[in-house]
C-alpha cells in the first residue's frame, strides 16, 4: 500500500521561494485573462513584485536546509545562493524587457509567465537531489525558453531561431534521459546520495558496471553542456541568441547557464564524486571537462573576434565564459578542492548575470524597433551622444574582459585559482591567454564608442525608467562585486556541497 | 595618542575627497577655490603624517597595521588560505615616505597655484595632482606588496596623465610636428617603458605569494625576527674606529627588541620577512612542483625581478630613458613626481624588502652596479644638455643612481637619507627652474609685443620657435630674479656636496659607505661604487656649476632674458616656496650627521634618522664619516664648481654657438658624445623598437594575414570543414550511425526539408556536432579503463 505524505514529511517549508515564484507565475496568468487591454501593462510590474517575493523568502529562509518531497528537493546553501543569481536575473530581466516589448508590439502577458515558469526550472534546478527532478527541472528550464525565442512572430529569424533552439534542446534532453537511466541501471536509484554510495561501492568492488555509470556520465554531461553551450555543442547559440529578441537572450545568456551548471555541480560534484577510476586521483570526468573546458574558451574567444554583430559577438563570448565555467566544474572533480571549485563556478555566474545582463541593457537601448542597429559598427561615437551610456557600456565590457575591480576580474581570478589548485595549470594558462584573446573583441566595442566617428545614439529620444533601473541594477552589482567580492564571498564559503558528511568531500 | 594610527587612512582619503571636490565642482569653484581645495587635502595629509610621527615617537617606534572596517577585505578566499587585505601599515620607514610626499607635496600644491595660473585646464591639472597623492600614498602605506603595487600603477598612471597633460599645444616642434604630439609621446614612452618593469615586479610578487602565501610585510603585532641581527651587521659595518660609539648605542637598544623577539612564537602567521627570515634559518627549499629551490635561490630571483620594477619606476640603466622626455610635462610635475617622489618608489620598494635583499649578495651586487652605472651615465650625459630641465632630469637619473647603489651595497639608512635630502634639494632645483621658464616666456612675450617679432632670424634654427628652456638664451638672470637666484645658489651647492648643506651629509654618506663595504667588506662593487660614483659626484658639481653660470651670470644673451622679473602675478607665491625649500635644503641634512664629525657631534644626536629607520628596516646600519674624504669630496665639488666657471663664465654661449668644450679639440668628442645623449635612445630604436615594428608587420600581414585568414581558416579549416561535413554527411550519416541516432537524423533531415528557406542543413550540422562531441566525450571518460585494461 502506498503511503500517504504528510505535510510534515513533505516539509514544504524549504522549498517556499521556489514554490512562492511558481504560485506567482499561476496568479499572473489567472489575473491576466480578467485585465483588459489597457492595463496590460501592470502584468510586467506584477512579474516583478512575484519574483521580489521570491528573492525576499530566499533572502530570509537562508537558514532554512534540508530535504522535501522524500530527499527529490533538497534546500542548502548551494540552493540559496543559486536562486539569489536566478532570481536577480529575472528581475532584471523584466526592467530591461518591459518597455522593449512595448515598443516592438510585443507586450503579450504569456511573456512574463513564461519567463517565471523558467526562473521556477532554474531554481529547481539548483535545489534537485534527484536525477528525475532534474530532468523535469530541465524541461520547465527549456520550453518557456524555446517559445520566448520565437516570440517575434512573425519574424522569421526569431520564428528560425525557436525551432533551431526547440530541435536540438530536444536532442539533447534525449541524451540526458539515456543518461540518466544508464546510471540508474548500474546503481538502482535516482537519488543523488544514493547514487554517491551506490556508485562508490562499485568502484571500489571493481564491479564492471563502472562502465554504465562512465557512459551515463558522459551523457548527461553532454546533455548539460548542450544547455550551458560548451564547445562541440554550442552551434546554436549564436543564430539562437541573434535571432531571439534581445531581452530573451539576455535572460536566456544567464539563466540557462546558471541553471545547466547547478545541474552539472549537483549531477557532478554530489553523485559523482567518487568516479574515481584506473588508480587516478580526480573523478573521471575531470578529463573530459577540462578539455571541453579548453575547447569552449578557445572557440568562443576567436570566435568572437570575427563578428561584426554585438548579439552574436556576446553568444559567443557567453560560450568562452562557459568555458571558464566549466574549469572550475573540473576543479571540483579533484576531491581537494571540490568545494573551492564549487564556490568559484559559482562566484563566476554571480558577477557574470551582473555583467552580460548589463551589456544587453545597453544593445537593448540602441535597438531600433525593426531589430536593427545592433551591429558594432552601429556605435561608432556613442560617447559623444550618451557618454554615460558609453562609459556604463565599456565598464561592462572591462568587467567581461575581466579588469581588476570589476566584478569579472573577481569571477576570473576564483576560478583560475581553483584550478591551479587543482593542479591544472595548463587549463589556467589556456583560460589567462584566451581571456587575453577576449580583451580584443571586447576593447573593440570601446574603441568603436569611444575613439571613432560616428553617430550613433539611443532608439528612442530617452531611456526609459524601468531600463535605467536595470542598468543601475546591473551596473551597481558589477561594481560592487568587483571592489568588494566578499560580499558574495562570503555568502559562498558556507556551501559544503561535496558531502563532507558522507565522506566524499 | 595610541589612536593615532587610526587616522593613517585619511592620508590617502584627504587627497581623495579633494580630487573629487574639484573633479565635481571645479568648474565652479574658480582657480583660487580649486587651488585651496588641493592644497587642504595635501596639507590634511602632511597634519595626519606628523600625528603619525609624533604618536611613534611617544610609542616607542612600534609599528602598527590599520584597517578600516568594512572596507579591510579585498581579495579572499578561505578555502585556500589566500587573504589579501587593504592594510595600511604605520612604521618608521613609512612615516618617512608620508612626510616626504605630503611635505614636499604640500610645497608643490602651493607652488602650482601661481604656476598653472590662467592655465585653461587648471581644475584637471589639481584633480591629477591629488590623485597622485592617493596613489603616492597607497603606495608608501600599503602593508602588503599587492596594495603596494596598486599605488604603484596609480602613479605610473598620474605620472602617463600628468606628463602628456599640455597635449593639445600647437606650437611648432622640429621633429615631432607640434609640440603637444611631443607631449603625448613623452608620456607615452613613460608609460611603455614603466610596464617592462611593472612586469618584473609582478612576477616578483607572484613569486612572494607562491613561496610564503601570503604578500603582507609584517602581520598585525609582528616583531621582525632579523632585529636581532640588525645589531650584528651595523656592527659589521661599524669597525672602523670613529664608528665605534654608533656600534654601543645599538648595542644599547637592541635588547628591548631582542626580549620582543623571543616572546614571539614561530606561528604559520607570519609576514613574508620573518618566513624568509625562518626560512633562512632553517635553509627550507622552496617547491615549484616538478622541482624545488633552496631559499636563497628564490629570494635572489625575487629581488632580481624587484629590480627590473625599480629600474622601470626609479629611472635605472637600462630603463631610464623615459624620465629626461617626461620633463615633457609641467615643471610642478617633474618637481613632485619626477623628482621628489614617485621616481623614489623603486629605493623604497628595495629598502622595505631589505630583509630579501640582505638574504641576497647576488642580488645586492647587481643593485650597486646598475645604479653605480646610472649615477655616472646619468652625470655624464647632463654635461652636455642645453634644457634647463634636461640637466636637472639626467641629474635625478644620476641621484637615483647614488640611492640605488646605497641601497644595494646594505646601506639602507643612508639610501633613504639621501632620498630625503635630495627631495628637498632637487624639488627647489626644479621649481627655480620653472620660474626661471615663466619668467623667460614673459620676457619673450614682452619682446615680442614690444617688436612684433623677435630676434632670431639668423642660424638654422629659424623656424624653431623660442625656447625658453634652452640655457642658451638666458643670462645675467640673478640681477632681474635675486631671490629666485639666491634660493637657486643653495639648491645648487646642496646638490653639488658642498658643506655643510644637505647634499653634503647624505651624498658623503654613500661615498664613505661605498668606500668601507670596499675596503673593510672586502666587497668588489664596493671599490667600483666608490671610485665611480666619486667621479659621479664630480660631474655633478661641475654641470650645475655650468648651469649656474649660463642662467644666473653674464649678461643677458637675448631680449627676452633682459626682461625677466619675479613681481608678477604668480611670482611671489612660486619664490616664497622657493625660500621654504632652500631653508629645508640647508637644515634637513643635519637629521643625521654622522659620530664624531667635528663640532657636530657633540651638539646634535648622530644617526638620528638612521636610528630611526632602523626600528623598520632592521639591515640598516648607521653610516660613518670619513673626515679625510669629507675634505677631498668638498674640495673637488668647489673645485669643479669654479673650473664651471673658469670655462662657461668666460665664454657664454649663445643659441647656434657652439659649447667651450665643444670648441677645444681635446673635449669636442665627449662634448658631442654627452649632448646626444650616448645615443641611447638611438641604439634603443635600432635594436629594439625598429625590430619590434617589423615584427609587428610580419606577424600582422604575413602570419595573420596571408597564412591565419587566408591559408588555415579559408583553405584548411573552411574547405576541409565542407569537405568533412560531406562525407560526414552521407557516408558516415547514413552508413554508420544507428538505431535512435538515424532516427534523429531522419527527424532532423525531414525539419531540415520543412525548414529550407532557412539555412538548409544546419541543423543537422549542428546535431552532428553535437554527436561528435557526445563520442569524443565517451572516449575520453572510458581512456583511463581501457589504457589499464590494455596495459594488463
Amino acid at each position: 500500500m502506498i503511503e500517504l505524505p504528510t505535510l510534515e514529511s513533505l516539509n514544504v517549508v524549504v522549498t517556499l521561494p521556489a514554490l512562492a515564484l511558481v504560485l506567482g507565475a499561476i496568479v499572473l496568468l489567472l489575473v491576466d485573462v480578467f485585465l483588459p487591454e489597457r492595463r496590460r501593462w501592470i502584468t510586467g510590474w506584477l512579474a516583478l513584485i512575484g519574483v521580489l517575493v521570491s528573492l525576499g523568502i530566499t533572502l530570509l529562509t537562508t537558514d532554512r536546509t534540508g530535504e522535501a518531497f522524500g530527499g527529490m528537493f533538497v534546500a542548502d546553501s548551494f540552493t540559496a545562493f543559486l536562486n539569489v543569481v536566478v532570481l536577480i536575473t529575472a528581475a532584471v530581466g523584466i526592467l530591461i524587457a518591459m518597455d522593449y516589448l512595448r515598443r516592438t508590439d510585443m507586450n503579450r502577458s504569456e511573456y512574463y509567465f513564461l519567463l517565471l515558469f523558467s526562473t521556477g526550472g532554474m531554481m529547481f534546478m539548483g535545489a534537485a537531489n534527484d536525477l528525475i527532478v532534474i530532468f523535469v527541472a530541465l524541461e520547465l528550464l527549456s520550453i518557456p525558453l524555446y517559445v520566448m525565442s520565437g516570440f517575434r512572430r512573425p519574424e522569421t529569424r526569431s520564428e528560425e531561431s525557436a525551432l533551431k533552439y526547440f530541435l536540438l534542446g530536444a536532442f539533447s534532453s534525449g541524451f540526458l534521459v539515456y543518461g540518466i537511466a544508464l546510471i540508474y541501471g548500474a546503481t538502482g536509484s535516482t537519488h543523488l546520495p544514493a547514487v554517491w554510495a551506490a556508485v562508490s561501492a562499485i568502484v571500489e568492488g571493481g564491479s564492471s558496471a563502472v562502465y554504465l555509470v562512465l557512459l551515463g556520465a558522459g551523457l548527461i554531461v553532454v546533455a548539460l553542456g548542450f544547455k550551458v553551450a560548451a564547445v562541440p555543442f554550442h552551434m546554436w547559440t549564436p543564430d539562437v541568441y541573434e535571432g531571439a529578441p534581445t531581452p530573451v537572450t539576455a535572460f536566456m545568456s544567464v539563466g540557462a547557464k546558471a541553471g545547466g551548471f547547478a545541474a552539472l555541480l549537483r549531477v557532478l560534484v554530489i553523485g559523482l564524486p567518487s568516479l574515481i577510476v584506473a588508480e587516478q586521483t580526480a573523478a573521471a570526468w575531470v578529463d573530459a571537462l577540462a578539455l571541453i573546458a579548453a575547447l569552449t574558451m578557445i572557440l568562443g574567444n576567436f570566435a568572437a573576434i570575427m563578428q561584426t554583430n554585438l548579439k552574436r559577438m556576446l553568444a559567443y563570448s557567453s560560450i568562452a565564459h562557459a568555458g571558464y565555467i566549466l574549469m572550475a566544474v573540473a576543479a571540483a572533480g579533484h576531491p581537494a578542492v571540490a568545494n573551492q571549485g564549487v564556490q568559484a563556478a559559482l562566484m563566476y555566474l554571480l558577477t557574470y548575470a551582473f555583467t552580460n545582463l548589463g551589456a544587453f541593457g545597453i544593445i537593448i537601448a540602441v535597438e531600433r524597433n525593426d531589430g536593427s542597429g545592433v551591429s558594432l559598427d552601429d556605435l561608432r561615437g556613442f560617447s559623444r551622444q550618451r557618454p554615460w551610456l558609453a562609459l556604463l557600456m565599456a565598464f561592462f565590457m572591462l568587467s567581461l574582459t575581466g579588469i581588476p575591480l570589476t566584478a569579472g576580474f573577481v569571477g576570473k581570478w576564483y576560478v583560475f585559482w581553483a584550478s591551479i589548485n587543482a593542479g591544472q595549470v595548463v587549463l589556467a594558462v589556456i583560460g589567462v591567454l584566451t581571456s587575453v584573446v577576449g580583451a580584443f573583441y571586447y576593447v573593440r566595442v570601446i574603441v568603436r564608442m569611444f575613439l571613432e566617428e560616428g553617430s550613433a545614439d539611443l532608439a528612442q529620444p530617452r531611456l526609459p525608467r524601468t531600463l535605467r533601473a536595470g542598468l543601475i541594477v546591473a551596473g551597481l552589482g558589477t561594481l560592487i562585486f568587483g571592489v568588494l567580492p566578499f560580499l558574495a564571498a562570503d555568502m559562498t564559503t558556507g556551501i559544503q556541497i561535496a558531502l563532507a558528511a558522507l565522506g566524499g568531500g | 595618542m595610541e589612536n593615532f594610527p587610526q587616522l593613517v587612512p585619511l592620508v590617502v582619503f584627504a587627497p581623495l575627497i579633494g580630487l573629487l571636490i574639484n573633479l565635481i565642482l571645479g568648474r565652479w569653484l574658480g582657480e583660487r577655490g580649486v587651488g585651496l581645495v588641493a592644497i587642504g587635502a595635501a596639507l590634511t595629509a602632511f597634519g595626519v603624517a606628523v600625528l603619525e610621527w609624533i604618536a611613534l615617537a611617544n610609542t616607542g617606534y612600534a609599528p602598527s597595521v590599520v584597517e578600516i572596517g568594512i572596507l579591510r577585505d579585498w581579495l579572499r578566499i578561505p578555502a585556500a588560505a589566500v587573504d589579501i587585505a587593504w592594510q595600511f601599515r604605520v612604521d618608521t620607514l613609512s612615516v618617512t615616505m608620508m612626510l616626504v610626499v605630503s611635505g614636499i607635496g604640500s610645497l608643490i600644491h602651493i607652488y602650482a597655484t601661481g604656476y598653472m595660473h590662467g592655465d585653461k585646464m587648471y581644475p584637471r591639472f589639481f584633480v591629477y595632482l591629488n590623485l597622485f597623492l592617493v596613489f603616492m600614498m597607497l603606495l608608501v602605506t600599503g602593508n602588503n606588496f599587492l596594495v603596494m603595487f596598486v599605488g604603484w600603477e596609480g602613479v605610473g598612471l598620474c605620472s602617463y596623465l600628468l606628463i602628456s597633460f599640455w597635449w593639445d599645444k600647437t606650437q611648432k616642434d622640429a621633429k615631432y610636428g607640434t609640440v603637444g604630439w611631443k607631449n603625448s609621446l613623452a608620456g607615452r614612452k613613460a608609460m611603455i617603458v614603466n610596464r617592462i618593469g611593472d612586469f618584473g615586479l609582478l612576477l616578483g610578487i607572484f613569486l612572494v605569494f607562491w613561496t610564503f602565501g601570503t604578500l603582507d610585510f609584517y602581520k598585525p603585532g609582528e616583531v621582525p625576527i632579523a632585529a636581532a641581527h640588525g645589531a650584528a651587521h651595523a656592527g659589521e659595518g661599524e669597525a672602523h674606529a670613529e664608528g665605534e660609539a654608533v656600534v654601543d648605542t645599538h648595542a644599547a637598544e637592541t635588547p628591548a627588541e631582542g626580549e620582543a623577539l623571543q616572546a614571539q612564537p614561530l606561528s604559520a602567521a607570519m609576514g613574508v620577512f620573518n618566513q624568509a627570515e625562518t626560512f633562512l634559518a632553517e635553509g627550507r627549499e622552496v617547491n615549484f612542483g616538478p622541482f624545488s629551490l633552496p631559499i636563497q635561490t628564490v629570494l635572489t630571483l625575487i629581488t632580481l625581478f624587484f629590480l627590473l620594477g625599480v629600474t622601470g619606476k626609479s629611472a635605472q640603466i637600462p630603463l631610464f630613458v623615459w624620465l629626461p622626455d617626461a620633463m615633457a610635462g609641467p615643471t610642478p610635475v617633474s618637481a613632485l613626481i619626477h623628482a621628489a617622489t614617485m621616481v623614489t618608489a623603486g629605493v623604497y620598494l628595495i629598502v622595505r624588502s631589505n630583509v630579501f635583499f640582505h638574504a641576497a649578495p647576488f642580488s645586492s651586487a647587481v643593485v650597486t652596479l646598475v645604479g653605480t652605472f646610472t649615477a655616472l651615465v646619468g652625470g655624464f650625459i647632463a654635461l652636455g644638455q642645453w634644457d634647463i630641465k634636461k640637466v636637472l632630469a639626467y641629474s635625478t637619473v644620476s641621484q637615483l643612481g647614488f640611492m640605488v647603489a646605497a641601497a644595494g651595497l646594505g646601506a639602507y639608512g643612508a639610501a633613504m637619507f639621501h632620498l630625503v635630502t635630495h627631495a628637498f634639494f632637487k624639488a627647489l632645483l626644479f621649481l627655480g627652474s620653472g620660474v626661471v621658464i615663466h619668467a623667460m616666456e614673459h620676457g619673450h612675450h614682452h619682446v615680442a609685443h614690444a617688436h612684433a617679432e623677435h630676434g632670431h632670424e639668423e642660424g638654422h634654427h629659424e623656424e624653431e620657435a623660442f625656447d625658453p628652456q634652452d640655457m642658451r638664451n638666458m643670462g645675467g638672470l640673478r640681477h632681474t630674479m635675486p631671490r629666485t637666484y639666491r634660493a637657486y645658489l643653495i639648491g645648487t651647492l646642496a646638490l653639488a656636496g658642498i658643506f655643510p648643506f644637505a647634499g653634503f651629509w647624505s651624498k658623503d654618506e654613500i661615498l664613505a659607505d661605498a668606500l668601507n663595504a670596499g675596503f673593510l667588506g672586502g666587497k668588489l662593487e664596493g671599490y667600483i661604487a666608490f671610485g665611480l660614483l666619486f667621479v659621479a659626484a664630480l660631474f655633478t658639481a661641475f654641470y650645475m656649476g655650468r648651469q649656474l653660470w649660463m642662467v644666473f651670470f653674464g649678461e643677458p644673451r637675448t631680449e627676452a632674458a633682459k626682461y625677466t622679473g619675479e613681481r608678477d602675478f604668480g611670482y611671489p607665491v612660486m619664490v616664497r616656496v622657493l625660500e621654504v625649500l632652500a631653508v629645508g635644503s640647508i637644515l634637513i641634512g643635519l637629521i643625521n650627521i654622522p659620530s664624531g664629525f667635528w663640532i657636530f657631534d657633540p651638539v646634535l644626536p648622530t644617526h638620528a634618522f638612521t636610528d630611526f629607520l632602523a626600528h623598520t628596516v632592521v639591515y640598516a646600519h648607521a653610516g660613518s664619516a670619513q673626515m679625510l674624504l669629507a675634505f677631498i669630496a668638498v674640495g673637488a665639488g668647489i673645485a669643479m664648481l669654479l673650473l664651471a666657471r673658469f670655462i662657461y663664465g668666460r665664454h657664454p654661449v649663445v643659441d647656434g654657438d657652439k659649447d667651450p668644450l665643444e670648441v677645444r679639440e681635446q673635449t669636442a668628442g665627449i662634448f658631442a658624445y654627452s649632448n646626444a645623449r650616448m645615443y641611447w635612445d638611438e641604439t634603443y630604436y635600432r635594436f629594439l623598437e625598429g625590430p619590434f615594428n617589423r615584427a609587428a608587420l610580419w606577424l600582422a600581414d604575413k602570419l595573420d594575414g596571408t597564412f591565419l585568414h587566408d591559408f588555415v581558416h579559408e583553405t584548411l579549416l573552411r574547405d576541409a570543414y565542407n569537405g568533412a561535413t560531406r562525407v560526414l554527411t552521407d557516408p558516415v550519416d547514413l552508413g554508420l550511425i544507428d538505431g535512435a541516432v538515424n532516427g534523429v537524423g531522419r527527424l532532423v533531415r525531414w525539419v531540415a526539408g520543412g525548414i529550407r528557406r532557412l539555412q538548409t542543413g544546419y541543423v543537422r550540422v549542428y546535431a552532428l556536432s553535437v554527436l561528435f562531441g557526445a563520442l569524443l566525450i565517451m572516449v575520453l571518460l572510458l581512456a583511463p579503463l581501457l589504457r589499464q585494461m590494455l596495459g594488463m
